[in-house]
């Protein structure tokens, strides 16, 4: 199973749902293209006012409709533009965390991450660093059907 | 034929006299002045028959069967409701779920096979179970209800895991417990979601037969009521006895040894699941009365009287969910009880949801326990 898992990753595309905020993340994304960043396509990102408004269902609805990676991303500490939005976001995280856990998925398919309108290089890091996360874990078994 | 032609013949909903004692007796009904079973079976037998599935309030319905507790024609207006619910679902409706709609969501993703789910890790090592024997605890739900709720609100689903399998160990049982096992689908299936729910039981269905069991034993009242009465009719091949872990208790009463406990006057809840629908009445009480030293007293409203939780399959949870809380707390307080006993942990998160209010006062404020976790904390170790 592993076997199969490994040679079929060469040609694995894989699904990515990134949550960014409004005013950090996705400023942040801007900003990577307008720095003419490479950096990897598979990802979609879905813009929300704020990093604390991404409930669990959000992710567990991405895992549902097929994604097979999820990244939230939010403003630093002591930026947000709510003050308080992304200690919330840390909070959901933790319980989206222990549902992925219980439902038996990997740990590693969602990542919470900081990302200020000025960091575009580093959103093309975290961006690139994830899709290979999740090109070695593979299809997520619930998008396999 | 038409949906609504099967829903009405379903729920015997041509019998209907118009009496309206299912309004006067339902408890959304006292508080949403809009909502009335009667008004729903009225227009859906004789006016525009098919704009019932518009009709927002079909999501408020509790599917408590209090109306049909009442209902002199015998009509089973949660079975409409269900019916209705399933053919607005396949139409685009959509109830408001509460929690963000995740309860549900973690319903669906059960369903899917492929899923190896990590249920188990919570079981303590000093309880013993076993991969295959005769006797099987279904856990339903609890894990994912303690990733949700341990953090908000004051409740430790786990505990009722942990106190029911305490029971059955006592018992010289070692319950089988699947690491695989789905949610039993009973919300799914009383949000009209026929085809999800088709598919967990068949996944539950199957693993059950590979473990060998013939008896079941669940904490959860809802498990329960669907485990009992609808899985035997999806496949033949399931005939396995299906007990509540009041019942199983009440069987074995006489192998038990306690100790005085905490709280000496409690009162009880009735779950809608087990009362009103599988009328375990006495079970839970007769397992109460067992241990020395308790009181035993009933609420206002008791046995197939209880007032519904408020909410039901995490839907519509609105004003008046608290308001039905509230009244059934004060009921609760009233008794001079020290403590409330549930039997079902969906009742527990409710109320103790509800009590989440900084701004309720003491006169609707009781200590809430699970029938397991207050019997299992009463019993004598060393057994």
């Amino acid at each position: 199973m592993a076997d199969k898992k490994q040679s079929s990753n060469d040609k694995f595309i894989p699904k990515i749902v990134v949550f960014a905020c409004n005013w950090c993340s996705y400023a942040g994304a801007d900003s990577a293209g307008i720095n003419r960043i490479q950096y990897s396509p598979y990802f979609r990102i879905i813009r929300v006012m704020c990093s604390g408004r991404v409930h669990p269902n959000f992710v567990l609805k991405a895992f549902l409709d097929g994604a097979d990676g999820v990244i939230v991303s939010g403003c630093h500490f002591g930026d947000c533009h709510y003050i308080f939005g992304n200690y919330r976001a840390v909070d959901n995280f933790e319980k989206t965390k222990a549902l992925i856990h219980t439902l038996g998925l990997e740990e590693e398919r969602i990542r919470l991450e900081w990302i200020s309108a000025a960091e575009g290089v580093r959103f093309g890091q975290v961006i690139n660093e994830f899709v290979d996360q999740i090109k070695k874990l593979g299809r997520s078994p619930i998008a396999e059907n | 034929m038409n949906y609504i032609d099967v829903a009405i013949k379903n729920s015997k909903a041509y019998f209907c006299l118009d009496c309206g004692k299912c309004t006067a007796n339902c408890p959304i009904s006292q508080y949403n002045e809009e909502f009335s079973p009667r008004k729903i079976i009225n227009q859906a037998v004789l006016y525009n028959q098919n704009q019932v599935i518009n009709n927002e309030l079909i999501w408020s319905c509790l599917t408590c069967q209090m109306c049909s507790e009442r209902c002199p024609s015998d009509v089973s207006f949660s079975q409409f409701i269900i019916d209705v619910r399933k053919e607005a679902l396949n139409k685009g409706k959509l109830p408001q779920c509460s929690h963000g709609g995740v309860i549900q969501t973690v319903m669906k993703m059960m369903a899917n096979p492929n899923l190896k789910q990590k249920r188990t890790e919570w079981i303590p090592k000093k309880l013993k179970t076993s991969k295959k024997g005769d006797v099987l605890y279904f856990v339903g739900c609890l894990p994912y209800y303690d990733n949700i709720f341990s953090k908000d609100i004051d409740v430790e689903p786990l505990e009722i895991g942990k106190s029911t399998i305490e029971i059955l160990n006592y018992l010289g049982i070692e319950p089988v417990i699947l690491e695989d096992e789905r949610c039993c689908g009973a919300d799914l299936l009383t949000i009209g979601d026929k085809e999800n729910f088709e598919k967990l039981a068949k996944i539950n269905i199957s693993l059950i037969k590979e473990s060998g069991a013939s008896t079941i034993v669940t904490a959860c009242a809802e498990c329960y009521n669907i485990l009992k009465n609808i899985y035997p009719s999806l496949s033949k091949e399931f005939k396995v006895k299906v007990w509540h872990i009041s019942q199983f208790i009440n069987e074995k009463l006489d192998s038990f040894k306690f100790k005085s406990p905490s709280d000496k006057k409690v009162t009880y809840q009735d779950p809608c699941r087990l009362g009103r629908y599988n009328g375990v009445y006495d079970e839970p009480r007769n397992v109460l009365t067992a241990i020395p030293d308790v009181e035993l007293v009933e609420m206002v409203k008791n046995r197939n009287n209880a007032l519904c939780c408020g909410t039901n399959s995490w839907i519509n949870c609105d004003a008046n969910s608290k308001q039905i809380q509230v009244r059934r707390l004060k009921q609760a307080v009233n008794t001079d009880g020290s403590v409330l006993i549930t039997a079902c942990p969906k009742c527990e998160i409710h109320f103790k949801c509800a009590m989440n209010d900084e701004n309720l006062d003491k006169n609707s404020r009781i200590n809430i326990k699970d029938l397991t976790v207050f019997f299992a904390s009463s019993l004598k170790s060393g057994a």
